[in-house]
Parts: structure tokens; sequence; C-alpha cells
């Protein structure tokens, strides 16, 4: 059963509408990532859910009470901002305590929260300390602790890793899944960095333009995007748009500008009717001319336009009669530029998406 | 930029003379030994610094500064904090015209502002002088409150509002929890500006002030007129001492850079 709801949710700011008819449900226990390019209202949601931000139309209801018109302090949210948002004039330890004192917690009772806590975010001994003389990642740890400690029913993030340094990001973002699978808190993550959702959510919502285009775990997500939007945020960069699309037994037959393909039909596929294929440029395989391996399905003839190097491949992108194609090579295969080869897409490596 | 060049350094001279000059003849003059006001003195002492607190109209006049001045300030506090908070926190149409209109008595020659107070006001409604002191001397201190106070917020990150808020505080308790903690220098400094700017003020006052009630520029003014003796340098020492020490505690407090910066 899920814990809260957004129902038809529209929020417009200056005429333009930022969320319209706004949909989603988040179970207990789970951490889900909104995801998308800025402005696409993933932080409007979450402030939304926060109760920072009121709809203009629609219902937010959490077990199953409309929370809509509860305030901000009335929630029991916690909420962990992008720059930290400590109050400078306060201690670590006074920070953290801050919304223990507010619910008439007594000292010793406080004194046991703060400390248990700060043992949780790895801090034990910087309770005298104040936010200036803390690092970045160790503001975070505090906003972290700051927003456990009053035992919330959601837990928020909004960007938090945003403003740390590479190597911080990797280490905090195992930490806060860690902390969220210890105490089985719900929360909400949002972030523009795809592997960091990734890598610590149970499921993603893949926003755009107000509009959840997606909502999968991530590996469903990774390997079957939905949309054409959603396949291109996540790397699938070759779109082709075929004509037609027969679906036969096993297999399903695509044609485009008279070159004809065939995919193995799976699963997830079936119910699609898409048309819009998407590969990887990673799943491409360049055929020399003359190859005795090659295949004449799903091939076509191609000449490599533009080399480059990434390091570790090379990327070309190569033209054919239905439009170019971007693909990344091992180091071991390389070619000319200029080259005339062939260009074959594996059977069971496109997707069709909407 | 090593480059010495004496035709600038005379002119930097010549320019701080100028300013002060004035100040050094008249700090020098206090210590006028004779009843006659001159320079230079004849011989030294310090009987006019005393002479101050013998003279009974100066005593009460700086009484009464004192409390137009406090009094003033905390009713200017009362209206300007929620002001300088409503126009930086809040997005609102007209704001830059009600932005304007609060920073315009700075704007105002002073003794226009004060003719219009006399006529518009005391007149209109009757006042009282010591009511329409504390009116018009919170008019002119409510700008600068503003002004200080605002700019102490443009620092102020509102996300620890919202932080405090979610953590369960009220709006009223987060402003008294979260945000006057933090911009605490920036009232003081805000206070003593602008009692400064009231405490030396004539031209408002000197439309306010009638039989029987001075404040204490509007008294040296009256001595001025009356005696030739250096009581009054030895004032303007005190005075040009007590505004260095306030100033010199604002920019201690949150620098100088308000004067500057929108």
């Amino acid at each position: 059963m899920a814990l809260f709801t957004l129902q038809d949710i529209s929020v417009a700011y200056n005429k333009q509408n930022i969320l319209k008819d706004f949909n989603l449900e988040i179970e207990k226990g789970k951490l889900v990532s909104l995801l998308g390019p800025s402005g696409c209202g993933k932080t409007t949601t979450l402030r939304l859910i926060a109760g920072f931000l009121k709809a203009n139309e629609g219902k937010f209801l959490f077990k199953d009470k409309d929370y809509t018109k509860v305030p901000v302090n009335k929630r029991n949210f916690g909420f962990v901002f992008q720059n930290y948002a400590l109050f400078p004039h306060l201690s670590i330890f006074d920070n953290i305590a801050f919304g223990l004192r507010l619910r008439k917690n007594s000292k010793a009772e406080i004194e046991k929260k703060v400390m248990n806590v700060l043992e949780i975010v790895n801090l034990k001994g910087f309770e005298k300390r104040y936010p200036q003389e803390l690092s970045g990642g160790q503001k975070q740890r505090v906003a972290i602790a700051r927003a456990l400690v009053i035992e919330p029913d959601i837990l928020l993030f909004d960007e938090p890793l945003s403003n740390l340094d590479a190597n911080l990001r990797v280490n905090m973002r195992v930490e806060i899944r860690r902390i969220q699978q210890e105490l089985g808190i719900t929360t909400v993550y949002v972030s523009h960095d795809q592997e960091e959702c990734f890598s610590i959510s149970d499921q993603v919502a893949i926003m755009n333009k107000g509009v959840i285009e997606q909502l999968s775990d991530p590996a469903t997500i990774y390997k079957y995007p939905e949309t054409k939007f959603v396949a291109d945020f996540i790397g699938f960069k070759n779109f082709i748009d075929f004509d037609e699309r027969t679906d036969t037994g096993g297999k399903i037959e695509l044609s485009k500008s008279g070159y004809s393909f065939v995919l193995d039909k799976d699963a997830r596929m079936f119910n699609h009717a898409g048309k819009i294929g998407a590969i990887r440029p990673d799943d491409l395989l360049i055929r020399e001319k003359g190859d005795a391996g090659a295949v004449q399905e799903n091939s076509l003839s191609g000449r490599v336009k533009v080399s480059t190097y990434l390091g570790r491949s090379y990327q070309y992108v190569v033209e054919t009669p239905i439009g170019d194609f971007i693909v990344n090579k091992e180091m071991t295969e390389s070619y000319r530029m200029g080259q005339e080869i062939i260009l074959e897409i594996p059977r069971n490596q496109m997707v069709l998406v909407d | 930029m090593q480059e010495k060049n004496r035709g600038l350094g005379l002119f930097t001279l010549l320019v701080f003379l100028f300013l002060l000059g004035p100040l050094l003849i008249i700090s020098v003059t206090s210590f006028e030994g004779g009843n006659i006001l001159k320079f230079p003195p004849e011989e030294l002492s310090l009987r006019w610094y005393e002479n101050i607190f013998h003279v009974e109209m100066f005593l009460v006049a700086f009484k009464t500064s004192i409390l137009v001045s406090l009094g003033g300030n905390l009713l200017a506090l009362l209206l300007g904090v929620p002001a300088a908070y409503a126009l930086s926190r809040v997005e609102f149409k007209g704001k830059s015209v009600i932005n304007a209109v609060f920073v315009s008595p700075i704007l105002v020659p002073g003794i226009v502002l004060g003719f219009a107070f006399l006529r518009y006001i005391v007149g209109t409604y009757q006042l009282p002088i010591y009511a329409a002191l504390f009116v018009g001397h919170t008019v002119i201190m409510l700008p600068f409150i503003i002004r200080v106070i605002s700019s102490s917020l443009s620092n102020f990150d509102f996300s620890i509002e919202e932080a405090a808020e979610s953590l369960g505080a009220s709006k009223l308790g987060t402003f008294f929890t979260v945000v006057l903690p933090n911009i605490k220098s920036g009232i003081l400094a805000a206070v003593m500006i602008a009692f400064l700017e009231s405490f030396n003020n004539v031209d408002i006052s000197v439309y306010m002030t009638g039989p029987g009630v001075s404040t204490f520029p509007i008294q040296m003014l009256t001595y001025v007129e009356n005696y030739f003796d250096p009581t009054i340098s030895a004032i303007s020492v005190l005075l040009m001492f007590i505004t260095a020490f306030f100033m010199f505690m604002v920019e201690r407090l949150m620098g100088l850079s308000y004067f500057t910066k929108r």
C-alpha cells in the first residue's frame, strides 16, 4: 500500500504549468528518485511533498489522510537541502537538537538522541563545533542527522550531493543508501545525476516537462526505456524513426526508407506499440567491407565520417543511407576516416520506444 | 603604481587639511583657559569641559536627546525590521516603489521634511512637543534602519528558514529563533547609525522643539547665539568622539559596505 500519494496535482507559476495532472505513489520504506534535466519539475514535486509549495489543484494524501493543507511544520518530514542550510549561529549539537527541542523532548532524551544520530552519520566528537568549521561533506552529514533525529515519516533530499566534489559524492551516496536501508525510512531523492540516482534507488522516476515519463526500478529503465526522452537521457544515442512495424510470432519486422530490419521480440517489448528504434553506441557492430563473417540481415553500408578518441575507446560517426549513427569501439578495432564499412544492428540490442 | 607623484601627494594633503583643519582648530580651542573663544589659545585648561556639566540646559537637553533618540529608535526598529524583512524576502507588486518611499527621507532635504512635519502633522494634529519629536525622529531613522538591516538580510540564506520550518518551527518561531540571531550584528549596527543620525539631527528638531524642550544640538545652537566662551568647542570635541566611537563599532560589526551596497 502506498504511504503517500500525489493526486492530479497541478502547479503553475507565472501562468506557466510546472506540473500538470501529476500523479505519484510511493510505498513505505522505499527510496524513490526523481531524475530529470533542470526545469523538469522534480524539485517542485519535492517541495510540494515537503509543504513549502502549495498546489493549485490536486491532493496530497499521506497514510490516506488529506495532507494538502497541512503546513510544513506539522508534517514531520525531514528535508535535506542542496546547500545544507545549517543554522550558522548554533553548534552542531544545537543544530541537530533544534527539532527535538520543538518537540519538547527532555534534556536527557535530546542528549541521547543527538549522540545516537551523530554516530549514525559518523560525526562523533563534532557536537561542539560550528557549521563554518566543517567541510562540505561533514556539513551535509549534519544536515542529514538533523533531519533524521526527528524520526521523520518521509525523508526528502534536494540534490544533496551536487555541491560536493566527485570522490566525496560517491562516498556520500553510499552513506545515504546505508542509512536509509538501516532505518527503513521512506525517501524521495531529487537529482539530475543519472548514475547517482540509479546506484541508490529502489525506483527511479524520470521526469520531463512536469510529467513522469517512466517509473521503474533502475535495471528496467536502463534496459527497457519506454519513451524516446528516457532512452536519450540514459544514453541511447541512436534513434531510427521506422516507417512500418509488423509483429509476427517471435519477431518484429521493421522498415525504414526501403531497408528492413528484424528484432527478437522479448517479453517486455511485446506490448509496446512504439515505432522508434533506440540503440546505444556500444551495442552497434562495425564490419570491414568484404568481411566473411558479415551477415546480410540488419546491415547497412556506411562510411566513417568522424573519428574521436575517448581514452578507452574510439567513437565514430557513421554515415548510412538512413542517417548518421554514433558507434563506440574498442581500441583494438580501429577504422580510418572515410573508410567504407558495414554497420550491423544486432537483433536483440535495439529497443522500441514511443 | 609605485611611482611617486608629488603633485597628487600635495593635492591629497590639501584636501586633508581642508577636511580636518576646522576640526583640529575646534579641538585646540576647547582647551582654552580664558573666557573668550579664540585661536590659538593663550593658556591651556580643561575648565570648559568641566563647565559642560555645570550648565543646566545642556544636561536637560542631553536627557531629552537621549530619550528621543532611544525611543524613536525603538519605534523605528519595530517598524523597520519587519519592513526590511518583507522587502528582502517577499516578492510583490510595487516593491520598488515601497522601497523608494522608505528611503525617501534621506533624499528629501531635512529642512523641507521638517517644515512639512511642522505644517501638516504637528499643526494638523496638535501634537505635543515630545510626541512630535518622537515621530519626526522615527521617520528620519527608519530609512537607515531599513537600509542597514536589508543589507544584512541580503547575505542571509533563506533556506535555513525552510529548514527550521521542516523541523517543526512555526513562521513566527522561525523568525525569532533563526532569522533574528543571524542578523543581530546588522540590527546593532542599524541601531547605532540611526542613533547617530537622530542624536546629531538639527534640521528636523529645529522645527519640533519649542518652549522648554530642546534637543542637544538645538541647545548648542542657542548657546552659540548667546555666549562666546569655549564650552561649545569642548562639547563639539565630545560629540566627535561619541560619533567616531559609534562608527568604529559599526565598522567592526559589519563593515561599511552597506554605504555602497544596494
